[in-house]
């Protein structure tokens, strides 16, 4: 419909509108950046501003950013990518040897000798050789071999690649990409995005959220009816939950996967986050290979990991890798061309993930001051693991899993019906219409569980682990009278 | 079955014993054109480990200007962003004497923004928001005074990735399928870009015999001939040009700009190059001061993407990854899907934010930084114009080859005339007569450069792309190499 302007010239409307835009982007939400965040930029915008509130600033326990929270980054990796920035730097003796090698090797491995030019797609290829032995040595021997690697801009770019990789078909035939309630929302984004089918096994709360192999075989049929599901994701240690899978339940997985032809995607980013007692991290690389020929063989599937997480925290960095298993060589052909198209991953965030897999060994300069710093950070996060499900656990109306790993706690809450009623009628979901609560009232930032998925009629939400001690004291000190106060006003 | 490779067989699901086969993949995968770049990159490794291994060649190392990459290619990055870059990885530099104190306090500045003080730390979504101001006020002094919002502007890992814009404007589900008119000779990875998003490239050809300007006859007959085929919703253009070095003009913009307003498409303007202009008559004006002064209804009207990048400009920081994408009368409730599709991609790298920040508020004359600045970057402008002119004039003395007057840009782009008895050797070697060209210009002269198939040219005609921006010495020894080579070539095929 158009109609003339005042000049003559004819009106019209938008070329791209919320209508014709391409649909499945329409649906993307992302809950860990989602309205809850947005109203508590708003509200430290207002506080700088000397809005009085009943606090003075808002605790983000919402993204799993170590050094947004105050966690030091390691002074080692620091030290290399210092030089490696600024060569000149080489040349001073404020850094010890054992970095100085290290940011020579990167530098010589890189064209014109500068982190400035772009690397192969695929990665730096002696980073690759790197990653490979770390992968070996990490898993008992099991050989790596370089070309499976794929250096990535964080783990997610890696994640989304090989499901536009993967997904496919129309209709009845549409690929279906299996994925835990609850999850990481990047899993559940990318799926929306590209228009594939989501199919959801739940993880079983009353059992420390374990995986159990009948739900994801009651998942897997339920799927077959409508489309044709090819992929299984998995997050370990767990994202939201924390959970750290057992040698057997990663066995029965791998078997599952085997048996149903499925394509097996194991985002394993918080693979040095383990906390809890009798909990050990085993890649699934791992027990593939142990399990055997007639499953290491055949078995596809790729590991993820990333520098934004265990004990470096280095968020912004955005470096990654995968490793991808028995893909078929066509295949991982057409994987190489994609990869090319956005040219390569940050060449700093590949060489700070050459150093995490190379990190100072025994008998180097920095190893001392490396491992110190190294252990500080995992005690810290594993104290405030036990920490957060302790407190928890003493307010009534939330219960809490042990937080066995990762970097979150993923607590259910129970609200009054009042509560609930009272959401809906304002159009929210009860667990945003809580959180939305906590942060306009104690100015905790939190996000609520219906972002990563629940069982109908339950709530949670997920907060990290990662603000300094005191400060997360806080933290649960106020969520604790929140919760109470909650409970009290809807009752 | 069929012996057709592309043949889609179709088995029934219990007879797929192996997961993935070729069948089974996204389809706009597999009908992304693979690069020439991969058959040349295979051999560029074989004989790169030759040499390692002491092989007699009649050159030592390979001279690799395949890509837009200066420091690849012999020039030095900036000092001055380099010292910010190393004490904002390294905060104790920035109370040490060993920096100057511009760097020390710009890098206290920026880190004072980033969450924790840490390079470490995500940042919001679109960008570190300081750096989003400054990246406005850049634009608006660069545009005369054209004012630019900082909430439309979106740091991202590269102009490349800016293009998931492209994700929003194409409907992976409409029917008939959604088309951008793109350029030929176009930079390759858009196009993948586009056709791995299930649309359809529509292409315009530039006139390459009037130094590959853009003329609006031939945008019309592009949407003609999308006609039965594509929707086309959007047009890309690259200005200064990829691989052409032309830099439009004024008048030329301004027939796109009326162009897309009449045909109701979304105008995507990589100016990327904006900073390498060295033509005499030629002088970069951006798509947005352009609309601007063309004032309404046009102005807030025609719908805009542009594309800048840290890997370009006189930094040539194309390992840091990170550009960004200015959105120009953009509906309101589409920019909020689009900032939803980008937070899900968290953030650009940090280092390459910051590097963005100091590229677009360079240090002023009166800083300590300054003199050393100002000299490092007149020194590559000058060099690159020097290149230019050099490699033109190089190009042109040798028999069959012909470049266009190059008046901005990172690459060369000549035309090579291919002797029929060439293209029958190529073609018994599988190969694209100008890969086949580049293949043995990289095993004989150990100089790798870009086959003209790999960007698009008209069919016929035969081209090779390779990167002016670069060191004089290496620009004078790829000249040589090239000079030396192609002699011998028309030699051995006239």
């Amino acid at each position: 419909m158009s109609h003339q302007a005042a000049n003559g010239v004819p009106c019209r409307g938008k070329v791209l509108t919320v209508d014709n835009m391409n649909p499945r982007v329409k649906k993307v939400e992302y809950a860990v950046r989602g309205p809850v965040v947005q109203r508590a930029v708003q509200i430290e915008k207002e506080l700088r501003e000397g809005v009085k509130k009943p606090f003075t600033e808002v605790i983000k326990a919402n993204i799993g950013d170590a050094h947004a929270m105050g966690q030091k980054p390691i002074t080692f990796f620091r030290q290399v990518l210092a030089m490696c920035s600024y060569p000149e730097l080489l040349k001073d003796n404020m850094f010890p040897e054992d970095a100085k090698q290290r940011a020579r090797r990167i530098l010589e491995a890189c064209g014109g000798h500068s982190i400035g030019a772009y690397s192969a797609s695929q990665g730096i290829e002696c980073i690759r050789q790197d990653v490979a032995r770390y992968i070996e040595k990490r898993d008992g021997g099991i050989a790596s071999n370089p070309d499976n690697i794929y250096l990535s801009t964080g783990a997610s770019d890696a994640i989304v690649t090989i499901l536009k990789l993967l997904v496919r078909g129309e209709g009845c035939d549409r690929t279906g990409v299996m994925i835990s309630i609850p999850q990481y929302p990047l899993y559940s984004a990318a799926i929306t995005d590209l228009g594939a089918v989501q199919v959801h096994y739940y993880l079983d709360e009353a059992n420390c959220w374990s995986l159990d192999v009948a739900e994801l075989r009651r998942a897997l049929n339920a799927a077959r009816q409508h489309c044709n599901p090819r992929v299984l994701c998995i997050i370990n240690p767990g994202n939201p939950t924390g959970q750290v899978q057992s040698r057997q339940c990663i066995e029965d997985v791998i078997r599952f996967v085997k048996e149903e032809h499925l394509f097996l995607m194991a985002d394993e980013v918080y693979q040095d986050n383990v906390y809890a007692e009798g909990c050990k991290f085993q890649s699934f690389k791992k027990v593939l290979f142990e399990m055997g020929p007639e499953y290491s063989s055949t078995v596809e599937m790729a590991s993820f990991h990333s520098t934004s997480k265990c004990y470096m925290g280095e968020c912004g960095f955005r470096g990654g890798y995968m490793e991808v298993i028995n893909m078929d060589p066509e295949v991982k052909a057409q994987l190489t061309k994609l990869v090319s198209v956005r040219l390569c991953p940050p060449v700093s965030g590949q060489a700070l993930m050459d150093l995490v897999v190379n990190p100072p060994q025994p008998d180097e300069p920095s190893y001392t001051t490396f491992m110190k710093e190294r252990t500080a950070v995992l005690a810290e996060l594993a104290e405030k693991a036990r920490l957060t499900e302790q407190i928890l656990n003493t307010v009534p109306g939330i219960t809490c899993n042990p937080v066995q790993g990762a970097m979150y706690s993923f607590p259910r809450i129970t609200l009054p019906q009042k509560a609930i009623d009272k959401a809906k009628e304002a159009g929210h979901i009860p667990d945003m219409f809580y959180c939305m609560k906590l942060l306009e009232e104690e100015g905790i930032c939190l996000v609520p569980g219906s972002g990563f998925g629940q069982r109908e009629g339950t709530f949670h939400f997920r907060m990290t682990i990662l603000p300094p001690t005191e400060k997360l004291k806080v933290l649960l000190q106020r969520l604790r009278d929140f919760h109470q106060r909650f409970t009290q006003e809807f009752s | 079955l069929t012996s057709h490779p592309e043949a889609i067989i179709v088995l029934p699901r219990h007879k797929i014993m192996k997961m993935s086969v070729l069948q089974e993949i996204n389809p706009n995968v597999r009908n992304m054109k693979p690069l020439e770049y991969s058959i040349l990159a295979g051999r560029l490794s074989q004989i790169k480990e030759e040499l390692r291994q002491g092989v007699k060649k009649p050159y030592q190392e390979v001279l690799d200007v395949y890509m837009g990459d200066p420091h690849k290619g012999g020039v030095k990055p900036l000092s001055f962003v380099r010292q910010v870059l190393a004490a904002c990885l390294y905060p104790q530099l920035v109370n040490s004497s060993k920096l100057p104190a511009d760097v020390r306090q710009r890098a206290q500045r920026l880190l004072g923004r980033c969450d924790g003080g840490s390079v470490g730390s995500y940042t919001a979504t679109r960008g570190i928001p300081e750096t989003l101001i400054r990246v406005s006020e850049f634009i608006t002094r660069r545009d005369g005074g054209v004012p630019s919002n900082p909430e439309n502007i979106f740091l991202s890992p590269g102009s490349q990735w800016s293009l998931s814009i492209l994700h929003v404007l194409l409907n992976p589900e409409s029917s008939p399928r959604n088309g951008v008119l793109s350029p030929v000779p176009c930079h390759n990875t858009t196009t993948m870009s586009v056709t791995g998003l299930g649309a359809v490239v529509v292409p315009y050809y530039l006139s390459e015999e009037q130094g590959w300007e853009l003329q609006v006859e031939e945008l019309h007959r592009a949407m003609e001939s999308a006609k039965g085929v594509c929707n086309p919703i959007a047009l890309y253009i690259v200005n200064p040009g990829n691989p052409d070095g032309h830099v439009q003009s004024r008048k030329s913009m301004q027939e796109v700009i009326r162009f897309v307003s009449e045909r109701k498409l979304f105008l995507l303007a990589d100016e990327v190059y904006q900073d390498y202009v060295f033509g005499e008559n030629s002088e970069f004006v951006s798509y947005k001061r352009v609309l601007s002064e063309m004032g309404p209804p046009l102005s807030d009207t025609v719908e805009l993407a542009s594309f800048h990048s840290a890997s370009k400009g006189w930094m040539g920081e194309c390992g840091l990854r990170t550009g960004y994408m200015e959105l120009v009368n953009l509906d309101p409730a589409v920019m909020k899907h689009i900032f939803t599709m980008f937070s899900t991609d968290t953030c650009a790298p940090v280092l390459g934010q910051i590097a963005l920040d100091l590229m677009l508020n360079p240090p002023q004359p009166g800083e300590p930084s300054y003199p050393l600045y100002h000299m490092e970057t007149q020194n590559i402008k000058n060099t690159l114009a020097g290149n230019g002119k050099r490699a033109v004039e190089v190009v042109n003395s040798l028999p069959g080859l012909c470049c266009q007057p190059l008046e901005g840009g990172a690459f060369a782009f000549p035309k090579v005339y291919l002797p029929p008895s060439f293209i029958q050797k190529a073609k018994e070697a599988g190969l694209e007569p100008d890969t086949f060209y580049c293949s043995r210009l990289l095993d004989e002269a150990g100089l790798l450069v870009g086959p003209g198939t790999e960007y698009g040219q008209k069919e016929g005609t035969y081209h090779i792309r390779f990167c002016i921006l670069t060191s004089a010495e290496i620009m004078e020894e790829v000249l040589t190499r090239l000079t030396c080579f192609h002699k011998q070539f028309m030699k051995d095929f006239s």
